[in-house]
């Protein structure tokens, strides 16, 4: 920003009153929005699953051979979501990327928002899911332990442990911001903030202690972001179903992950700058920067979802080559399949060209499209898989009923309850990581045309 | 201080822990002769009566949602006049080294100490995990709270729990029929014969295909048909050791 002497400075009181505005100032649009998410969350989601639990895990289609379904391929995906927080966040923090800084507060709570989604399909995939607490490892009464050689059991301590690192992560950046509007409002937003800021005074000892503390998080939440993804996938990778059981699966879902969760930050990002009018923090620059960073990943998931192929290929057994068979020729799961192909690597290449990065109508619906795409993906590796095992006398098709629908669906409007909630609590544009964007205000000499009408002088970078 | 390590680790061997014991105090396990089987289905029958399958009805069936713990696969080859049907007689294998046990996370399922992979009903929190990782398909969940039509409910076994909604089951060997034929040895304080234990569907089976015993004594006559040249696994190459062992079937 800098380099180009023709934009316009922003003041750092017009940042401060910029994001004070987002979370103070709440038009009717919001209320309606946030009300009619809640009821469809409540009602598609909430609804379904207390029926669920009512009736029995039979109200969704899930049957003999395909004991998983929808559920997992949802649980895959918002853990995939989530890993846009970190990278964002914590790898290009340490590699001091100067765009992260206005988008990063709303990707780390966009991760810790989807896995929090993400777990609560553990729960509703669960027969039992009052005994949940039957797989903490806690000493108790019961004299009964945890099987620590499942993939399950690793999945509990990596989500548990992710989930918390996230949260303190996205906790620790902000405590500055919190200061802010704690400084700048009344009321019960006063005594909120100032409970949330933990009195922080601005004094030279807590940037040193904050930013030692926000680096080191940065460090610790990259291995973790990669071992939750690599766990999630030897949920599947360490059985015995064909098609299922590969080495690259850990490297397949890590960078589906990321490829995902990006595509999400921008579709995200979009509708952030649109209705909290923030576009001139977050930029046509930034979504273009990010646009590149798919189209990297896509060409990886590409590469990847090839090798997967050729290792099933290459194995060449019956069951791999019938399993790879059935989801690439055989319809309608085939078709699904060539849509993915089309959505996740054919379409994002079209973001090499400059024009198209920065036309933000084609990067949405690229972006959404990669978000289906995604979820394709996590759909049929089940589906395709699991219903045709060892036993051809045993195989059939899997279709998920209409509870199962009505809950995916209402897990989006969840997301987008708790995320509406965020915008307006929580600073979601980092004030003083923005100042740090904007560079340090120094005076102009004095010229006539530039000064304001009021006298004030012009401050220049 | 060495002394009192000693004694505590002495004290410790009367707790094995479970799941893995360093030798089985029996290897139960079913022979059965393909050859044999006409695939009349009186084992899935007894079967039923037995360990009180719910029986789900024609939706369930279309469902895919059967409770037969033992199955009679059929194969149909060649077109008709010309048409051979095989059968084969699939349940759970108790393998020795099972996949569901490495997936369930709290120990529903694990190996006892008679060389069977057992499912504890009341631990089990429904991950779906152990029915995922099965290579043979024979885990069955309970998707609703079954109910016995009216003359069905006098007739269940008092010895097998009815399983409640959410819960994973599968065959058990007859568990409770090898638990009470060892607990009246034991009051005879005498050693369990072969063939005294038998499960329902060898009990059922016609024409004597399926034959339940144990491994461990060399006597026995699962011993000597397991050493039959016929005898062959399921999908040996997925190394799951099943300890059902199956003879091919000699004719056409």
């Amino acid at each position: 920003m800098s380099n180009n002497e023709s934009k316009r400075v922003i003041p750092y009181s017009e940042v401060n009153d910029d994001v004070l505005r987002t979370m103070t100032k709440t038009g009717p649009g919001y209320y309606v929005a946030l009300v009619v998410c809640f009821l469809l969350a409540a009602g598609l989601w909430g609804g379904a699953w207390f029926y669920q639990i009512y009736v029995g895990q039979g109200v969704s289609g899930l049957q003999t051979p395909a004991f998983w379904g929808i559920y997992i391929a949802n649980f895959i995906f918002w853990i995939g979501i989530s890993h846009s927080g970190t990278l964002l966040s914590a790898i290009l923090f340490i590699t001091q990327t100067p765009w992260r800084r206005s988008i990063y507060r709303s990707a780390e709570a966009m991760t810790f928002f989807s896995v929090m989604t993400a777990a609560i399909f553990i729960f509703v995939h669960m027969g039992r899911p009052w005994n949940f607490y039957w797989t903490m490892p806690y000493p108790n009464q019961r004299l009964l332990w945890v099987n620590f050689l499942s993939p399950l059991m690793f999945d509990v301590l990596a989500i548990s442990t992710y989930a918390t690192s996230s949260m303190i992560f996205l906790y620790f950046g902000s405590i500055p911001d919190l200061a802010a509007v704690r400084d700048r409002t009344t009321g019960w937003r006063r005594e909120f903030y100032g409970w949330l800021s933990l009195g922080w005074r601005g004094t030279d000892a807590e940037w040193h202690w904050l930013n030692k503390a926000y680096g080191f998080f940065a460090v610790f939440i990259i291995p973790l972001a990669v071992s939750v993804h690599s766990i999630v996938s030897w949920d599947l990778a360490l059985s015995m179903v064909p098609a299922l059981n590969k080495t690259i699966f850990a490297p397949y879902f890590v960078v589906g992950a990321i490829y995902s969760g990006s595509a999400a930050i921008v579709t995200l990002m979009i509708f952030v700058r649109k209705f909290l009018k923030v576009e001139k923090y977050i930029t046509i620059d930034h979504l273009s920067k990010l646009c590149m960073l798919l189209l990297v990943m896509s060409l990886i998931w590409s590469y990847i979802n090839v090798m997967e192929v050729f290792t099933g290929w290459y194995a060449n057994t019956n069951y791999e080559n019938e399993a790879m068979i059935y989801r690439m020729f055989k319809s309608p799961i085939a078709i699904i399949y060539w849509l993915m192909i089309a959505t996740n690597t054919v379409a994002p290449l079209f973001l090499m060209f400059r024009s198209i990065r920065r036309c933000v109508p084609i990067i949405f619906f690229i972006s959404i499209g990669i978000n289906v795409g995604m979820w394709i993906e996590r759909y049929l590796l089940v589906v395709s898989t699991l219903p045709r095992k060892y036993f051809p006398f045993m195989w059939n098709s899997y279709l998920p009923s209409l509870a199962e629908i009505s809950m995916t669906v209402g897990s989006f409007f969840f997301f987008a309850v708790l995320f509406l909630l965020f915008i307006k609590l929580w600073p979601s544009i980092s004030i003083y990581e923005v100042k740090e964007d904007i560079g340090i205000p120094r005076k102009k000499p004095h010229t006539k045309e530039m000064d304001h009408e009021d006298g004030s002088p012009t401050w220049y970078i | 201080m060495s002394g009192v390590i000693d004694k505590i680790k002495e004290r410790l061997k009367d707790f094995r822990r479970p799941g893995y014991y360093k030798e089985f105090d029996h290897h139960y396990a079913i022979v059965i002769d393909v050859d044999r089987c006409n695939g009349c289905e009186a084992c899935v029958v007894s079967c039923y009566a037995e360990n009180n399958l719910p029986v789900v009805g024609e939706q369930g069936c279309e469902d895919n949602r059967v409770f037969n713990w033992l199955r009679i696969e059929r194969y149909i080859e060649g077109e008709y006049p010309d048409v051979k049907v095989k059968f084969i007689p699939v349940m759970c294998q108790q393998c020795d080294a099972a996949p569901c046990e490495i997936g369930c996370p709290v120990y529903a399922t694990y190996h006892n100490q008679d060389g069977l992979n057992v499912q504890v009903y009341n631990r089990c929190v429904g991950t779906f995990t152990c029915a995922t990782y099965c290579p043979y398909d024979v885990r069955r969940f309970n998707w609703f709270s079954y109910k016995w039509d009216k003359p069905l409910d006098e007739q269940l076994n008092p010895d097998v729990t009815v399983r409640e909604m959410g819960v994973m089951e599968k065959c058990t060997f007859c568990i409770q029929r090898i638990r009470g034929v060892n607990d009246k040895a034991k009051d005879g304080k005498r050693k369990v014969k072969d063939g005294e234990i038998q499960t329902a569907c060898a009990q059922s089976c016609p024409t004597g295909a399926i034959t339940f015993g144990d491994l461990m004594d060399p006597e026995s006559k699962v011993s000597k048909l397991a050493a039959s040249k016929r005898g062959y696994k399921l999908f040996e190459n997925l190394e799951t050791k099943p300890s059902v062992i199956y003879l091919k079937r000699v004719m056409d």
